[in-house]
């Protein structure tokens, strides 16, 4: 399937739900107590991007102004702009890697900014843990069994689910007291409504799977509502390579998070940025997974339509990669990374970045790009300015980084 | 334990879940029927008979890899005449044909670089992962078929523990074929037998070797490095170590993250295991069997190097050796196989002091895995109820097609499920392999993913298969009066078998 024809043929698809559609939004009408945006949230959304793997930030954000990236960076050092193969311009020092040009075209718009030299505050090198640290807001990979997002949504105070998850099941960033629902497409046929109700029976001593069958049900009336449920339109979405399946569930999530009665808050996650070898530059094996992520940006603006301008989306990864490449043309673990906000509501058209350069000496340890700037801080900037969690909320969100200030003017006032 | 429920626990919490007449086997004695599975010596499955060897599927793979690289020169000669256009229109597919012909390497990891664009070089690159999908998916098909049938379903269990625990993914294309072909040849051989072994079998297995990239790693003081760094002034072509296979050894299999090593340890340990690569490739890396595991002694880090505080003098492959020998035997990594081992079988956050006494048995036995499970089986901690284990989607639909003895004979049947429902065997996504905590599987859509399985799986079964015997012959003491009720008055036989399925009883073990 090319590229281009993956979105209109699940339109398509997505017509032909109006049925299945009216019998599930029927069932989920009739549970109490499980309602989207019920009160609290607004019409703000925020969106998180989790690119699971480490996605190496001198490539994602080339810093071709740096007059050690060129060498540092050899076979994998991406162009300057202008230059065959080059960056897409940003700023004197900044450039986009050449693969998100649709993701550069909002830059212009003033709906993008970029951010490098960020990190949360994990300083090993493992994935696991820094994808811990990363969700659960704090400082260490254990101790915490909610994500910050889903404390952001107890903070707000709102009734309802307001959290979605797309994916079968929550991210450790999602999880905790706020309740929230998961979904993915699916190959197979809509349950029975009968089986259901015989099932919420069953379930009537079991708080855990009582509590997700009411979620499960919810959210997928709110897909077929949406076009994104039953099995026609799962199959389309589930057809072709990673990048469509990628492309088409972020044009369902966007639609979900537009509908007036749907989420407020989401997380999507992609993995495949671990690129130890063979990372390629400006061609090759990173750059077909960023022109993936462009489409996919793209496809949950399309599907947010008109709510894009009340939108953030925060595309960020657990940490970044070495300074230098390594034996095998690709990088090792590392520190500081690169993390995007984009959306009509961001106050873009710049990069935020504190500098350090990239010679030996400033780098972290000697092998990484050391970090300036606290993710966290740019989370608790979008949940105060664009959330609208006070400090106290905010506190809450990220216990231990109470002096840690919001970044400022992220998004438009 | 009751003792009508102590065969429904050894079966279901140990074992895959049993199957029609598996209670009334273990009813007898259920920890001798379990300790009778991983006291058995060694004996290959005859249903794994057949399937190819790893050094086979790796050396398709490189022949195909040649294959592709030829055509992909021979496309960009092509192209690269003046006034040519590009395949498909575009620039990129030009590119992408320079791109392939400059280099050559690792083919598998460039496959989804092109997806979605149909241009002659991304038919070629599909071409490689045609090769090897044939041996992924017959490896699949024999590993389900003996998990749905195996009468030694604890064993099995544990073998799908380790396999896990040595991940190795195919979401990594090279890995296709070579991720069963490991569980094979490396880990159900060593099952029972000591972990340094386990160890060293799955380190030198050519598909680990690959998913942490470590076939190419090379100390800059090596004879190749040297070569390399006279020539990198001239052409900008660096070559040295990758981190990647020694970080995970470290952090994943053996110590654990908090197990007590430096970034300096990981960098020397990487060291330690250049050379650690396989066989086959041009010119001055033809050596060694095509596709099996090649220790390379010119691309190995010469001298003694100290790991962990711990001085290694060995020369050769015999330091890496020594290395992991040392690592199997560090406290450190008692305790975090114990923890796994013990949150996999008994509960999320397992009983600190069954953890210990694991620890212990690991510890006093040097590494010998049957005392650990001797341990684990044996502990009144494991046998606790009620059943506190929320069931992964493999876990699942093992069970669920055991309750019923129903093998799909289609492959594509025996692989579905597991697609379905979110974890696709040998498909974890990371080296960290599957979560095992029912926060990672409980989701409000994986549960309606269930129920959707439930219904078709019940509708290919038929009518015929009563859901209460199925409850009797799966759960035993478990199937409470509420569920027999709930089954008896289902609207359908077929409603009462995906209502069995799906019921709280069921779902965990």
């Amino acid at each position: 399937m090319s590229m281009n024809g993956g979105s209109r043929t699940s339109r398509r698809a997505f017509l032909g739900l109006g049925l299945r559609a009216g019998a599930a939004l029927a069932l989920a009408t009739s549970l109490p107590g499980v309602t989207f945006a019920a009160t609290g949230t607004g019409d703000r959304r925020f969106v998180v991007v989790i690119l699971r793997g480490a996605l190496d930030g001198l490539s994602f954000v080339p810093p071709h102004g740096d007059p050690d990236y060129a060498n540092v960076r050899g076979a994998i050092a991406i162009a300057r702009p202008g230059a065959t193969d080059g960056a897409l311009p940003l700023d004197g020092t900044f450039g986009l890697h050449p693969a998100l040009s649709g993701v550069h075209a909002l830059y212009a718009q003033r709906q993008l900014l970029p951010i490098h030299a960020v990190a949360t505050p994990y300083r090993e090198r493992s994935h696991f843990d820094g994808q811990n640290v990363l969700e659960n807001g704090g400082e260490h990979p254990s101790g915490s069994a909610s994500g910050w997002l889903n404390r952001a949504l107890a903070a707000r105070g709102a009734t309802g689910t307001n959290g979605l998850a797309i994916g079968q099941n929550v991210p450790l960033i999602l999880r905790g007291d706020a309740p929230v629902g998961s979904w993915a497409p699916s190959a197979l046929p809509d349950v029975e409504p009968e089986l259901i109700t015989r099932l919420r029976d069953l379930y009537s001593n079991d708080a855990l799977l009582s509590a997700r069958l009411d979620e499960a049900t919810k959210l997928g009336a709110l897909a077929a509502e949406d076009g994104a449920g039953g099995m026609d339109a799962g199959k389309a979405m589930l057809r072709g390579g990673n990048v469509e399946r990628l492309k088409a569930v972020a044009d369902a999530a966007g639609r979900m998070l537009a509908a007036a009665d749907g989420p407020r808050v989401a997380v999507m996650d992609a993995s495949g940025w671990d690129t130890h070898a063979n990372e390629g530059g400006a061609n090759g094996q990173l750059a077909g997974r960023l022109r993936g992520l462009d489409a996919a940006l793209l496809a949950l603006k399309g599907g947010l339509g008109d709510a894009w301008s009340k939108s953030v989306v925060l595309v960020c990864t657990e940490f970044g990669r070495t300074v230098a490449i390594n034996g095998t043309r690709g990088t090792d673990h590392g520190t500081g990374a690169a993390a995007l906000l984009l959306g009509g509501a961001v106050n873009g058209g710049r990069v935020l970045a504190d500098w350090p350069g990239l010679a030996e000496r400033a780098r972290y340890d000697g092998r990484d790009l050391k970090p300036t700037l606290d993710l966290r801080a740019v989370a608790k900037g979008v949940l105060r300015d664009h959330v609208g969690l006070g400090s106290r909320g905010l506190d809450a969100v990220f216990p231990g980084a109470e002096r840690l200030a919001p970044t400022a003017d992220l998004v438009r006032a | 334990v009751r003792s009508d429920l102590a065969a429904a626990i050894a079966t279901n919490r140990f074992g895959l879940g049993a199957r029609p007449g598996e209670l009334d086997a273990a009813a007898a004695d259920p920890r001798g029927w379990l300790l009778a599975q991983v006291r058995a010596p060694y004996v290959a499955p005859p249903e794994l008979a057949g399937l190819a060897p790893s050094h086979e599927v790796l050396a398709s793979f490189l022949e195909a890899r040649e294959t592709r690289e030829a055509a992909r020169r021979a496309l960009s000669e092509r192209y690269a005449e003046p006034g040519s256009a590009a395949p498909g229109g575009t620039a990129a597919g030009g590119a992408a044909a320079k791109r392939g012909a400059a280099s050559s390497d690792d083919a598998g990891a460039k496959d989804d670089a092109t997806a979605g664009q149909r241009d002659p070089v991304a038919e070629i690159a599909q071409g490689v992962r045609q090769t090897l999908l044939p041996h992924h998916v017959a490896q699949v098909a024999a590993r389900t078929r003996l998990a749905l049938t195996t009468p030694a379903p604890f064993r099995e269990r544990l073998v799908h523990f380790w396999s896990n625990h040595f991940a190795v993914s195919v979401d990594k294309p090279i890995c296709l074929g070579l991720a069963g072909a490991m569980e094979n040849e490396a880990i159900r051989p060593n099952v029972t037998g000591n972990f340094a072994d386990l160890l060293l079998a799955v380190e030198r297995h050519p598909a680990m070797i690959v998913y942490l990239d470590n076939q190419r790693s090379v100390g800059p003081g090596s004879k190749l490095g040297e070569r390399a760094a006279r020539r990198s002034a001239a052409q900008g072509a660096r070559v040295g170590i990758n981190e990647n296979l020694a970080r995970e050894i470290l952090e994943l299999h053996t110590l654990g993250v908090d197990g007590g090593y430096s970034q300096q340890d990981v960098t020397t340990f990487a060291r330690v295991i250049t050379g650690w690569s396989i066989g086959g490739g041009r010119g001055r890396l033809a050596e060694g069997t095509p596709g099996a595991f090649t220790f390379r002694e010119n691309l190995h880090e010469p001298g003694a190097k100290t790991v962990l505080g711990r001085h290694y003098s060995q020369t050769g492959e015999a330091q890496g050796v020594a290395v992991l020998k040392d690592l199997a035997r560090h406290p450190s990594t008692a305790r975090h196989l114990a923890t796994k081992l013990a949150r996999h079988f008994v509960a999320d956050e397992p009983p600190p002091a069954l953890v210990d006494r694991l620890a212990r048995a690991y510890t006093k036995h040097d590494g010998a895995l049957v005392p650990v499970y001797d341990a684990l089986v044996t502990s009144d901690e494991a046998w606790r109820e009620p059943p506190a284990k929320f069931k992964t989607p493999q876990d699942f639909a093992f069970s669920a097609l055991r309750a019923f003895d129903a093998v799909p004979k289609e492959p594509r049947l025996l692989l579905a499920p597991f697609e379905l429902m979110g974890q696709p065997q040998f498909r974890p996504g990371s080296p960290a392999g599957w979560p095992d905590r029912a926060q990672d599987w409980d989701g409000a859509d994986a549960l309606m993913k269930r129920i959707e399985w439930s219904v078709a799986l019940a509708a290919r079964l038929g009518e015929s298969r009563a859901a209460l015997d199925a409850a009797a012959s799966a759960l035993g003491g478990y199937a409470g009066e509420s569920l027999r009720t709930a089954l008896a008055r289902a609207a359908s036989g077929s409603q009462a078998l995906a209502l069995l399925v799906m019921s709280p009883e069921f779902q965990r073990r």
